[in-house]
C-alpha cells in the first residue's frame, strides 16, 4: 500500500533573525528535505524609484545610502557616474582616488557583515564580535568624511562634497596595517573550522551555466567560477591605474563564495594602501559653478557665488535628454542605475538594477532538494540586504 | 564582435527586418525593434556565437503617458565574452500583453513580475505573474505618472479593533512641490564664458 506523502508547508520568517531583515519564505517541507521555496519580498519597500523621480539630482542622492546600507557608498558611486557621462563632467583626480578608497571601505564593511553573521546563522557567535569591533572603525571614517556612519551622501556628480578631513589618511593607512591580522583571526576561527565546513562545503552550488541564466554576479558569480569584476572589464575612476586580484572559486558552493569574501577583503585593503600612496593634491569636485556649489567663503562675499547656491539648492542643475546604464561592482554584485533624464532638474525614470534582487530569485533553485537546516547557511551565503532587494 | 561598430553591423545585418532603429552611445548598442519581434531577437542575441548576450541585466518600463504608445519596454543585455553591453527597447499600448521571455533567460521571472507589479503590463507564458514588491491586495500601479506620490492608502494600528487597517491617505500638510523652472540654464552660458 502506497503511503500518501504529506508536505509541510513552512512560514519562515519576516520576523527570524536568519533572514537577514524582512524576509518572508514559504517553505514546503517533506520531512526535513526543502521541496519548494516561495520568497515574499516587498515587506521593505519605499517606492525609492518613484521618491527619486520626484526630487532633484541632489536630493535623490542620499535614496541610494538607504538602498544597500551595509556599503552605502558603491551605490551613490553608479548615480555619481551616470549623471556625469550625460553631463561629461571630467572629475578630478583626487576625487577619483577618494571615492575608491570609500568604495573599497564600504566592501571590507559589507563583507565583514556578511562573512561574520553567515557565521552566526551555522553556529559560530565570536566572528561577528570581531568583525563588528572593526566595521566600527571603519564606519568612524565614514563619520569622519561625512558627518554620518551610515547614510554618507557624500558622492556627488563631479567628484565628492568635502576633502579629508586632517589625519585621517594616516588613520586609514593604520587601519590597512592592522586589518590583515584580523582576517587572519577570523581565518582561524572559520576556514578550516569542522562545523562551519560541515555547514557550507557542498551546499547551494551553482554551475556556472545556472549563474549566467540567473544574472548572478559579484562573488555569487566569481564563486561559480566565472572570471568577472567590473572594476577589472569596466573599469570607472581610477580602478584602472590598480593592481589587484580577482578571487575565483571552484565549486560554487556556500564555501567558495566564504573564500572569495574573504580574500576579496584582503585585495580591497591593497587598493586602499594604492590609493593613499598616489593620491595626488588638488581639487575634489568638478570647478563647474553650474554643478558643483560655491565654497562657503565665497559666499559671503560674491553675488554670483550666493545665487548659484541658491538654484542649485531649490532648482537644481539640469541635465540634458539622454538614456544611460552605469554599473559599479558593489560588494553584493552589480549594482546599476539605468537613468532617463528629460532636461529637467529630475530625472524622469530612474531604475535601479540591485544584485541582491536577481541572487534571492533563485533561491528556490538553490534551496530544492536541501535540509531545512540549510536555508539559514544558503541565505546567509547569498548577502541578502532587504534595503536594495526591496527598494 | 570585436568592437561595437562591428557588433551593430553584424546585428543590423542579421536582423535586417526585426531592428527598427540602433544606434552608439555612451558604450552600449541600443536597438528598437517590433514588439512582435522580442523572443527572436533576444534568443538570438542570446545563442549567436559572434554576441554572445548571455546574461540578462534588467527588464523594465518606462511610462510616457502623453504618447499613444504609452510604454517603453526595455531590456538589458550583458556578454562577458566580448565586454559589451546592448539595451533593447520597444513600445507597446497599455492593453498589449507582452511575450514573457522566462524560458529563455529564468531571471526574467521576477523582472517581469516587477514590471506587472509597477506598471500593470500583462505578460503572456509567464509561470507565476503575481505582484511581487507592493503589499498584498495592493491596487494601483505605482511607477506610472498618474499615481501620486502619496499613494492611495495609509495604515494604523486601530486600537479598538486590536490590528492594523487601512484608510484613505490623510495628509496635515499638503506635498510641497515648488515650481522652480526660471530662465537659470544648465551648464552652458558659463562655458560660453570661459571659452571667450
Amino acid at each position: 500500500m502506497a503511503k500518501e506523502k504529506k508536505t509541510l508547508n513552512l512560514n519562515f520568517g519576516p520576523q527570524h533573525p536568519a533572514a537577514h531583515g524582512v524576509l518572508r519564505l514559504i517553505l514546503q517541507l517533506d520531512g526535513e528535505v526543502v521541496e519548494k521555496a516561495d520568497p515574499h519580498i516587498g515587506l521593505l519597500h519605499r517606492g525609492t524609484e518613484k521618491l527619486i523621480e520626484n526630487k532633484t539630482y541632489i536630493q535623490a542622492v542620499p535614496y541610494f545610502d538607504r538602498l544597500d546600507y551595509v556599503a552605502p557608498m558603491n551605490q551613490e558611486h553608479a548615480f555619481a557616474l551616470a549623471i556625469e557621462k550625460i553631463l561629461k563632467i571630467e572629475v578630478p583626480s583626487r576625487a577619483k582616488y577618494i571615492r575608491v578608497i570609500f568604495c573599497e571601505i564600504g566592501r571590507i564593511l559589507s563583507h565583514i557583515l556578511n562573512v561574520t553573521t553567515q557565521a552566526m546563522d551555522v553556529g559560530a557567535l565570536t566572528p561577528t564580535l570581531w568583525g563588528f569591533e572593526e566595521r566600527e572603525k571603519l564606519m568612524g571614517f565614514y563619520e569622519r568624511v561625512s558627518g554620518s556612519r551610515l547614510h554618507a551622501n557624500y558622492f556627488r556628480a563631479g567628484g565628492v562634497h568635502k576633502d579629508l578631513p586632517g589625519g585621517l589618511d594616516s588613520d586609514i593607512s593604520e587601519f590597512c596595517e592592522k586589518f590583515p591580522k584580523i582576517i587572519d583571526d577570523l581565518e582561524t576561527l572559520l576556514t578550516d573550522n569542522r562545523i562551519f565546513k560541515q555547514r557550507n562545503v557542498d551546499i547551494g552550488i551553482v554551475s556556472k551555466q545556472d549563474a549566467l541564466d540567473y544574472s548572478f554576479s559579484g562573488v555569487m558569480l566569481r564563486g561559480s567560477g566565472v572570471a568577472w569584476d567590473l572594476r577589472r572589464s569596466q573599469p570607472y575612476d581610477c580602478y584602472d591605474d590598480l593592481e589587484f586580484k580577482i578571487p575565483v572559486g571552484k565549486n560554487g558552493d556556500c564555501y567558495d563564495r566564504y573564500l572569495c569574501r574573504i580574500e576579496e577583503m584582503r585585495e580591497s585593503v591593497k587598493i586602499i594602501k594604492q590609493c593613499l600612496t598616489n593620491i595626488p593634491k588638488g581639487p575634489i569636485k568638478t570647478e563647474d559653478g553650474k554643478i558643483s556649489p560655491p565654497p562657503k567663503k565665497e559666499l559671503k562675499q560674491s553675488m554670483e557665488a550666493l545665487i548659484h547656491h541658491f538654484k542649485l539648492f531649490t532648482e537644481g542643475y539640469r541635465v540634458e535628454k539622454d538614456e544611460i546604464y552605469t554599473a559599479v561592482e558593489a560588494p553584493k554584485g552589480e549594482f546599476g542605475v539605468y537613468l532617463i533624464s528629460d532636461g529637467s532638474s529630475k530625472p524622469y525614470k530612474c531604475k535601479i538594477r540591485a544584485p541582491g534582487f536577481t541572487h534571492l530569485q533563485a533561491m528556490d533553485y538553490l534551496i530544492k532538494g536541501h535540509m531545512l537546516a540549510d536555508v539559514p547557511a544558503v541565505l546567509g551565503s547569498m548577502d541578502i540586504v532587504f534595503g536594495e532587494v526591496d527598494r | 564582435m570585436k568592437n561595437l561598430v562591428d557588433l551593430e553591423k553584424f546585428i543590423n545585418s542579421e536582423l535586417t527586418s526585426k531592428i527598427n532603429n540602433s544606434f552608439i552611445k555612451h558604450d552600449n548598442v541600443y536597438i528598437n525593434i517590433d514588439h512582435d519581434e522580442l523572443v527572436d531577437v533576444i534568443s538570438f542575441l542570446k545563442i549567436n556565437k559572434e554576441t554572445k548576450f548571455r546574461q540578462l541585466i534588467e527588464i523594465t518600463a518606462v511610462d510616457y503617458p502623453e504618447n499613444e504608445n504609452r510604454f517603453k519596454m526595455v531590456y538589458l543585455l550583458l556578454s562577458h565574452e566580448y565586454n559589451q553591453r546592448i539595451i533593447i527597447d520597444y513600445s507597446i499600448k497599455e492593453k498589449e500583453v507582452i511575450s514573457s521571455i522566462t524560458s529563455i533567460f529564468p531571471a526574467a521571472n521576477w523582472m517581469e513580475r516587477e514590471v506587472f507589479d509597477m506598471y500593470g503590463l500583462n505578460f503572456k507564458n509567464h509561470p507565476d505573474l503575481r505582484r511581487i514588491l507592493t503589499d498584498y491586495g495592493f491596487e494601483g500601479h505605482p511607477l506610472r505618472k498618474d499615481f501620486p506620490l502619496t499613494g492611495h492608502n495609509e495604515v494604523r494600528y486601530s486600537e479598538e479593533q486590536k490590528k492594523v487597517i487601512y484608510e484613505p491617505v490623510k495628509l496635515e500638510q499638503n506635498y510641497r512641490n515648488f515650481d522652480y523652472e526660471s530662465p537659470w540654464e544648465g551648464t552652458k552660458y558659463i562655458k560660453e564664458i570661459k571659452k571667450s
